[in-house]
């Protein structure tokens, strides 16, 4: 079997387990939004402080949301044993990383693609204008906190304090991806030219690189018993 | 004192007692060290003696990547050999690396105090080394609830090796972010040590000398004793063994 196939195969499970369940969507969605509503109680922002405020508004949703996503990423497979069964997958073990991580991505850039327009709706800012840069920055963003999430996620399921751990594991590595994401969306939202926003879109290609790269080595090591 | 066989068993298994002489040189040093900074070296014009925490500021921080670094390294060994000793190292390193990146953090914070009037600013080099203690911190989290075994120490060491390839660019995107701290004296284009008084230079050497020594010191300290306890859960294991019961202590469940 080749390895895109393995991949493809991995992530229509993810993706036939969740159509089935709805468990992990529905609680990122719903999560999102909340986390939307309960910024704007705390800051009850004015539409010229709402442009300021909505970057760090949209990552920390997104942050916390992925978070909610990715501790179950793993839980069934280990509740279930499944984790067993897919050490028996005849591929690449690492193969199963990139299919776990794609199966996070596509779950989290759907949450994405609720919570923008309801951010957008809810703040009065027009984001429509900005939708390409903005889409692009979200996903590089999106697939950096993916591809630390999915190694943290497969460590924390098999500690002591599970989901609790692997909040304090992702957030400070993937402090980069936060502060390049909060800053380059700003900038975007302000109508800066494209080109200020640059170096903030390489930090976040390297490390997109560096960790998918990362991750895909390393997850070996995770799936020992 | 009386020493059982026992004792002498795990003693021999944990490595010569050599961490004692390194104490004291590392002790000795440091008190050369501060009798420097306080007394040999001048008065900063601007910053009056506040400056001097620099000579304890500098070589903490130095301590801290340095053992950090030795993380790293000692991480990959783990990860490629599976040999105890790497994780020892690995998880030793950590622990004193933190210690020092604490000091670092708290003689920083109180010299800003005096030089910035501010505690805390989200300089770049400030807050890397804040993220660095916050990923170090974590992995000792990780050592306490990573789970049986050896699972702790992989997943530890998967850490180590993340959060080492992760300082760069925690680093590049602060200095995007935003950018008080001073700008290097030691190591500079116009040569090493140039910005510096040369009694200054001396006394900080000195420092960063005494430092690395202690840390090395600390380390092999550790080291012997998490060594010592992985040879003493292993005798009792043994023991129970006989007895027809199982019995884990340590820092390693011993199977």
């Amino acid at each position: 079997m080749g390895a895109l196939s393995a991949v493809r195969l991995l992530v229509w499970k993810d993706l036939t387990l969740e159509l089935r369940t709805k468990e992990i969507l529905t609680a990122m969605a719903v999560f999102a939004l909340l986390s939307a509503v309960i910024f704007n109680f705390a800051f009850s922002p004015s539409p010229a402080q709402a442009v300021t405020l909505l970057p760090g508004m949209l990552w920390v949703t997104l942050a916390f949301a992925a978070t909610l996503g990715l501790s179950r990423s793993f839980v069934l497979e280990r509740d279930q044993q499944c984790l067993e069964a897919l050490r028996l997958f005849p591929t690449d073990r690492s193969l199963i990383y990139l299919g776990k991580a794609a199966a996070n991505l596509l779950f989290l850039l759907l949450v994405e693609a609720l919570i923008l327009p309801a951010m957008a709706v809810i703040s009065g800012i027009a984001l429509l204008p900005h939708l390409l840069p903005l889409a692009l920055v979200m996903l590089l963003g999106s697939i950096g906190l993916v591809a630390v999430g999915t190694i943290f996620s497969a460590m924390s399921v098999n500690t002591r304090i599970r989901e609790v751990l692997l909040p304090v594991l992702l957030f400070p590595i993937a402090s980069p991806v936060l502060i390049s994401g909060v800053k380059a969306t700003a900038g975007i939202l302000a109508g800066r030219p494209l080109l200020e926003v640059l170096p903030g879109v390489r930090i976040l290609a390297v490390f997109d690189v560096m960790f998918v790269v990362l991750g895909y080595v390393i997850f070996e090591f995770l799936l020992e018993e | 004192m009386a020493v059982t066989t026992q004792e002498r068993a795990v003693a021999a298994k944990a490595g010569p007692d050599r961490p004692a002489t390194l104490i004291w040189l590392g002790l000795g040093l440091i008190v050369i060290g501060q009798f420097m900074a306080l007394l040999y070296a001048p008065e900063e014009v601007t910053m009056g003696n506040a400056q001097r925490i620099f000579y304890v500021h500098v070589p903490s921080a130095w301590v801290g990547y340095l053992a950090f670094a030795v993380v790293f390294g000692a991480s990959i060994g783990y990860l490629f050999t599976r040999r105890r000793s790497f994780d020892l190292a690995a998880y030793a390193s950590t622990e004193v690396g933190v210690v020092f990146t604490t000091l670092a953090i708290i003689s920083g914070s109180v010299w800003g105090r005096y030089a910035w009037g501010t505690w805390w600013t989200w300089d770049p080099r400030l807050t890397t080394t804040f993220m660095l203690w916050l990923i170090y911190v974590v992995s000792l989290m990780v050592r306490a609830y990573g789970g049986a075994g050896s699972q702790a120490a992989r997943f530890a060491a998967v850490l180590g090796v993340i959060g080492f390839l992760d300082i760069p660019l925690i680093h590049l995107s602060v200095v995007w972010w935003r950018s008080l701290h001073p700008l290097p004296v030691v190591i500079r284009p116009e040569g090493f040590g140039s910005g510096l008084h040369p009694a200054m230079l001396q006394a900080l050497l000195v420092n960063v000398a005494a430092f690395t020594v202690l840390y090395v010191a600390l380390f092999s300290v550790r080291r012997r004793q998490m060594a010592a306890a992985d040879a003493l859960a292993e005798l009792k294991n043994e023991d129970h063994r006989r007895a027809g019961t199982q019995w884990t202590v340590g820092t390693q469940e011993v199977s």
